[in-house]
């Protein structure tokens, strides 16, 4: 379970997020949905441990956080895969640094099996340079699920890609997510409406910034499996919509489509 | 193809349109400096057989140069390997940093002439203090890049590093080293440079063979064509140097 109490960033003079109250539940996928700039990325680090907020708290399970959550992984809004490392040594890093105990064989293994998971079998010796943006994506996500996490944080995770490619890869996130070994918790940072109510049990809406602030969260009650082009004629999903974004401002609302 | 054949043509200008002057003024203003056609009379035996040894002054250019090339490539080597894990304690603790980088900034600007004496009194032999000299003079770029290369590594990769919960030595080499590799060898291709500069304060000081030995030797017996074929010699062997590892730079980079 994570969880947020008034937790507020500002950088120098600049407050970015004020007073934020979150809180995921284990097993639980829950979306943040916010418009650019408004501080969606500084709000997943604060909740993974790897930036320390100004002002409120942080915990994982209880425990306060001071470093990056143990058993979690996240997938870097831009990929942040090492350059100089090969697609499948950068996964095989990622496996080494999880399972310390394991024969270099293992650790092979596993790498191997899920970048044969996320279709990138035969590009394993290609550097991130030589892939495309979609496989850059599938590399980080293969990265962050090859550590078998029990917590997972994900900043706008198909945000570069077209639309095709987004919709094959949420569903295979989905997929991945209700395959996993041990439930799964994650906190995915969007700026789709739609991408948060595919995926989600609960969204939350992030107020433009400065100073940004979370709305209450609206529950996503659409059975699984869900389709992307059912979702936006779904009753239920017009009512998310609207819900989310009353009492904000409808403008807000209006500039997330322009973007999605 | 052809613009590169006529960059070259301008080159080869430039050289001659400097020859001129310098035939010039040899004639017309310096009756001393020997003329570049009395240059070559006067160096073609050590140009046309270069790794001839007649004496241990009297040696081919090519086998003088090869002295002193080995006696910087061990000063060079000397540096680098103080310099650089210098580089990464200074760059990696701020602590370090604010301990050391005062002397370091005060260091950095002596002259080899200066540390030549220190390392004859401290090793009493002509060769390990020209390597002292070589070492101290040259691994400041090699440190101040090499720390500024740790600095800068971008914040993500560092992300990276946490999240994979990697070990301090993987660290090290799969994210530290490879992110910082083109600072390091910047400050490689700067240390070499200076290396190859100090050689022939080294040489004209102790009186070793090797270039900066022979020319010292001719201007004391008033050779001064000889002089000039030193130091045509010393700037080339640079250039080369500073080339080569030039290349080996953009190779990294391309990485
Ligand atoms: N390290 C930093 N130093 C100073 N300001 C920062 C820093 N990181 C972010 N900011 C500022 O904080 C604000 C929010 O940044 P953040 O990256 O969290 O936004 P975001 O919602 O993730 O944006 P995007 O949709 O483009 O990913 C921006 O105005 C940004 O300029
Ligand atoms: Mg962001």
């Amino acid at each position: 379970m994570i969880e947020l109490t008034g937790a507020g960033k500002s950088y120098g003079s600049r407050c970015v997020l004020r007073g934020l109250n979150l809180a995921v539940n284990e097993g639980e996928f829950v979306s943040v949905v916010g418009s650019s700039a408004s501080g969606k990325t500084t709000l997943l680090m604060i909740a993974c441990g790897l930036l320390p907020p100004d002002a409120g708290s942080v915990s994982i399970s209880g425990q306060p956080v001071t470093d990056f959550a143990p058993g979690a992984a996240i997938v870097f809004q831009n990929y942040s895969l090492l350059p100089w490392l090969p697609a499948i040594e950068n996964i095989r890093l990622a496996v080494e640094g999880a399972f310390p105990l394991w024969t270099a064989a293992q650790h092979r293994d596993q790498a191997e099996k899920y970048l044969h998971m996320v279709g990138l079998g035969t590009a394993g010796a290609k550097r991130p340079s030589e892939l495309s943006g979609g496989m850059r994506q599938r590399v980080a996500i293969a990265r962050a699920f090859a550590v078998e996490p029990s917590l997972l944080f994900l900043d706008e995770p198909f945000g570069a890609l077209d639309a095709l490619t987004r919709a094959t890869l949420q569903q295979e996130l989905a997929r991945m997510c209700s395959e996993a070994a041990r439930p799964v918790t994650t906190l995915m940072i969007t700026n789709s409406v739609d991408e948060a109510i595919l995926l989600s049990d609960r969204v939350f809406a992030l107020s433009r910034g400065p100073g940004a602030s979370l709305s209450d969260p609206v529950a996503v009650d659409i059975p699984r499996p869900r389709a992307a082009n059912m979702i936006m004629r779904e009753e239920a999903a017009v009512r998310i919509r609207a819900r989310l974004f009353n009492p904000a401002p409808v403008e807000v609302a209006a500039h997330v489509h322009a973007s999605a | 193809m052809k613009s590169r054949l006529v960059a070259m043509s301008y080159s080869l200008v430039g050289v001659l349109l400097v020859c001129g002057v310098w035939a010039l003024l040899s004639s017309v203003v310096a009756p001393d400096l020997p003329s570049p056609l009395k240059t070559w009379e006067e160096s073609r035996l050590y140009i046309l057989s270069p790794w001839e040894k007649r004496g241990e002054m009297d040696q081919g250019i090519l086998r003088m140069a090869a002295y002193s090339l080995v006696r910087v490539a061990k000063g060079f080597l000397l540096a680098i390997m103080i310099g650089a894990p210098l580089g990464f304690l200074l760059g990696s603790s701020p602590v370090f940093h604010r301990m050391f980088d005062p002397t370091i900034q005060v260091l950095r600007p002596i002259s080899p002439l200066a540390w030549l004496p220190l390392g004859l009194i401290l090793f009493r032999q002509s060769e390990p203090a020209a390597l002292f000299t070589i070492a101290l003079c040259s691994m400041w770029p090699t440190v101040i890049n090499t720390a500024s290369g740790v600095r800068s590594i971008p914040q993500d990769y560092l992300n990276v590093a946490r999240v994979l919960r990697l070990s301090r030595w993987k660290k090290f080499t799969n994210v530290w080293l490879p992110a910082t590799l083109p600072y390091l060898f910047t400050g490689f291709r700067l240390s070499l440079g200076i290396a190859w500069l100090v050689i022939v304060a080294a040489e004209m000081l102790t009186g070793t063979p090797g270039v900066g030995g022979f020319l010292w030797q001719e201007y004391n017996s008033l050779i001064y064509s000889h002089i000039l074929l030193c130091i045509l010699t010393i700037g080339i062997v640079g250039f080369v140097l500073d080339r080569l590892m030039g290349m080996a730079e953009a190779r990294l980079r391309s990485v």
